[in-house]
């Protein structure tokens, strides 16, 4: 090395020493968006702040835009509440981002590194994004136990399931949920038999099984009662921070209790965002809500 | 993957956390762990008395009646019902595959009549070439071929002369005919009454196809005048037992492995795609390797069951391919009960022990009486015999029992607090309907 690159050398040494440290601080919990990342496949890289991203998505139905270039994203740990009047396409976004449902165009990605519109259903589940119907889903003949043991994160293929046997952790955390849902008193009824709140709780329930990185919920307190709808909006804060909520509701009240941002969904695209009182406010949400 | 606690550090998490229910719920007061259920034995104590004591039967007690037990003795098993029970044992491996692929799984198959004639084709094969020489016309050549002036075996006889290779090919031929046309119709997504339709249409198909002289399995007369297996005449008595007990021990062996994969967890995702497959999908199962394990099982069932059956009735022709003989299948497990192990079985021998009554005492009626039970079994049986008798003895058994420990429990704790008998408190729970697992 000749003796004027060492010198330029220490002359930039000098110079970083002088500058302000990177804390590390960023969005995403200590890691540093740069170059040198390694990608993980399979795994969510949230390193830019982001853990699902729509970018101008569009689907239409027989010429019906049900989704209208449509962008969207949600940051890890945030609770995004969802509104806006039927037909918004609220409904149609979650099945574009399950992968239940393909876009015309647009891109559809879960963290920086996985394209979900390259995914399958199944695929999309075990990456991390767990979904609840509007219309509670749950398998009616099996018992509330068995529809969680079934919703537990764990190899999901046909041999595996063949030979599964739950182990004492995995035991815990069902009865951890259990408790949650506060189904532990009908642990061994039949899911069919339930009421329906039960059944919203329990589908929550075999979310939470899922440990998934993203909940998508649908409506989760349509049909509950007063009580059952407090004790989800508590629920749904402490799952705040750990997990990324996105919910789709038309109960104000429970917005307003769970809502950091609101966005409002009009047309298959994106009218408004805020907080609730601010998209309350907007003039346009209240041409889509009152003026029609 | 890691857990998401990376998000911890950057997400301003709630300074107060909130304490899920705690304190507003009464069942949050239980302390200590949930009781979780275990899994249970694969058969109750009861369940294995009863298995062995059929184990005997069909091994020791049948044997014993028909070929000791002198001819004018009561006790005597003539060998007409030898015959009979023999083959409605084939018929009740069918309604068993069929019950796993329609009643677990809730995809009806019209189409099981196809593996069945596959495996008995492939078992029939083989006993052609056991006839050898002794065949009308004294050839080397089973008796079509040389009626067609084939000159020698074609290609898919080649493998006929081996009884080892012949078992493999009972397994893997429906096996693998299932395996292609399930991967296609099931990544295709082809659900509900369009399955059903499309193996109707596959049986069809094949029937005509075997109806072919071209197709080297002779055409519409199939094979028949079956002279030994393994080199052991084939008509004898203590063959004809043989293959009886085999048949027996067959169905007593697919019966409990049918139900070691039901009480799996492979069980319960089957029964959960039938109740809601786009839930089992977001939950991360992909339901196609799934469905498609239970159909190739259910297949080769049926396959097996039809390779015991030939050399039980002494011929195969395309006609076990026709549409009415899957369809027959289907009523089997319909009647018994479907998403019971048992009730299939049962259906299999009542169906069939009344239609070999029927058509010998009032034949011109037994297609009444076909029809008419399976509109009784579909009006008033959704659950089949089985479902019937559950519902009887869940009424007999209308002591103050509770349908579930846990609730058992809450009900005791909560009379204790009101100061109240527990019956008192269990008593308005009998109102409840009863036996809701079909």
């Amino acid at each position: 090395m000749t003796p004027d690159l060492m010198e330029a050398g220490a002359e930039r040494a000098a110079r970083a020493k002088g500058q302000p440290h990177d804390t590390g601080a960023t969005e995403s919990g200590g890691r540093t968006a740069g170059f040198s990342r390694i990608a993980t496949p399979g795994e969510v890289d949230v390193t830019h702040g982001r853990i699902l991203y729509l970018e101008d998505v569009s689907v239409s139905f027989d010429g019906f835009k049900a989704i209208n270039k449509l962008s969207l994203d949600i940051a890890p740990g945030e609770l995004r509440c969802i509104i806006g009047p039927n037909g918004a396409g609220k409904t149609t976004m979650m099945d574009i981002i399950t992968g239940k449902t393909r876009p015309d165009e647009g891109t559809v990605f879960f963290g920086s590194t996985i394209d979900l519109l390259r995914h399958k259903e199944a695929e999309i589940a075990q990456l991390g994004i767990g979904r609840k119907f509007q219309k509670p889903t749950v398998f009616e003949h099996l018992t509330v136990f068995e529809n969680l043991e079934l919703a537990l994160k764990t190899d999901k293929g046909v041999r595996a399931s063949m030979l599964f046997r739950l182990d004492s952790a995995q035991s815990d955390r069902l009865a951890e949920v259990l408790e949650t849902i506060h189904l532990a008193a009908s642990v061994s009824r039949m899911a069919g038999n339930l009421s329906h709140g039960q059944k919203q709780w329990l589908e929550i329930g075999m979310l939470l099984m899922q440990d998934p990185k993203l909940l998508l919920l649908d409506e989760p307190v349509a049909g509950m009662t007063d009580e059952e709808t407090a004790r989800t909006a508590e629920l749904f804060l402490t799952l705040k921070g750990k997990h990324s909520l996105m919910v789709v509701e038309h109960d104000m009240s429970f917005i307003r209790t769970i809502s950091e941002i609101v966005t409002v969904l009009c047309d298959g695209s994106v009218l408004a965002q805020g907080s609730l009182d601010e998209v309350q406010a907007d003039e346009r949400v209240i041409e889509v809500y009152l003026g029609r | 993957m890691t857990t998401p606690t990376t998000f911890d550090t950057a997400i301003t998490v709630r300074a107060e956390p909130v304490e899920a229910g705690a304190g507003t719920s009464t069942s949050s007061v239980r302390t200590g762990r949930v009781a979780l259920p275990t899994k249970g034995p694969l058969l109750s104590g009861k369940g294995w008395s009863a298995f062995f004591v059929a184990l005997i039967v069909v091994c020791a007690v049948a044997p014993v009646l028909n070929m000791w037990v002198p001819a004018d003795s009561p006790l005597h098993m003539s060998d007409y019902a030898v015959a009979l029970v023999g083959k409605i044992m084939c018929y009740a491996i069918c309604a068993l595959a069929m019950d796993l692929i329609w009643g677990y799984t809730g995809i009806l198959s019209l189409g099981h009549g196809l593996f069945f004639a596959l495996g008995g084709y492939m078992m029939g094969m083989y006993l052609m070439r056991q006839i050898g020489r002794d065949g009308n016309y004294k050839s080397d050549l089973p008796d079509f071929m040389v009626f067609l002036d084939w000159k020698t075996l074609p290609w898919h006889w080649t493998f006929s002369d081996s009884f080892i290779a012949t078992l493999i090919l009972i397994v893997a031929v429906p096996g693998l005919i299932a395996f292609v046309f399930g991967f296609f119709a099931f990544r295709s997504r082809i659900k509900g009454v369009y399955f059903s339709i499309i193996t109707q249409a596959m049986t069809f198909a094949a029937m005509l196809l075997f109806f072919r002289n071209e197709t080297g399995f002779g055409g519409n007369n199939g094979f028949t005048d079956f002279k030994r297996i393994l080199g052991i005449p084939i008509a004898t008595q203590e063959m004809r037992m043989t293959i009886f007990a085999l048949t027996g021990v067959t169905l007593l062996a697919f019966f409990l492995f049918a139900k070691w994969l039901i009480a799996s967890k492979f069980g319960r995702v089957l029964q959960a795609i039938r109740d809601a497959e786009s839930r089992v999908m977001f939950s991360g199962y992909n339901p196609l390797p799934y469905k498609l394990s239970i159909w190739v099982i259910s297949a080769v069932m049926c396959g097996v069951a039809g390779a015991l059956y030939v050399p039980q009735v002494g011929i195969i022709n395309p006609s076990e391919m026709s549409a009415a003989n899957s369809i027959e299948i289907a009523i089997w497990a319909a009647v018994g009960g479907r998403a019971s192990l048992i009730g299939p079985i049962i259906g299999a021998f009542i169906v069939n022990g009344a239609k070999s009554w029927l058509t010998v005492a009032y034949p011109e009626y037994w297609l009444y009486f076909l029809g008419a039970l399976f509109i009784a079994v579909t009006l008033f049986l959704p659950n089949g015999i089985v479902g019937l008798v559950r519902q009887w003895l869940s009424r007999e058994k209308a002591a103050p029992v509770a349908a579930s420990p846990a609730r058992a429990e809450a009900q005791r704790s909560l009379a204790t607090e009101q100061g109240m008998e527990p019956e008192a408190i269990a008593a308005p729970l009998h109102a409840e309907p009863k036996g809701a697992r079909a």
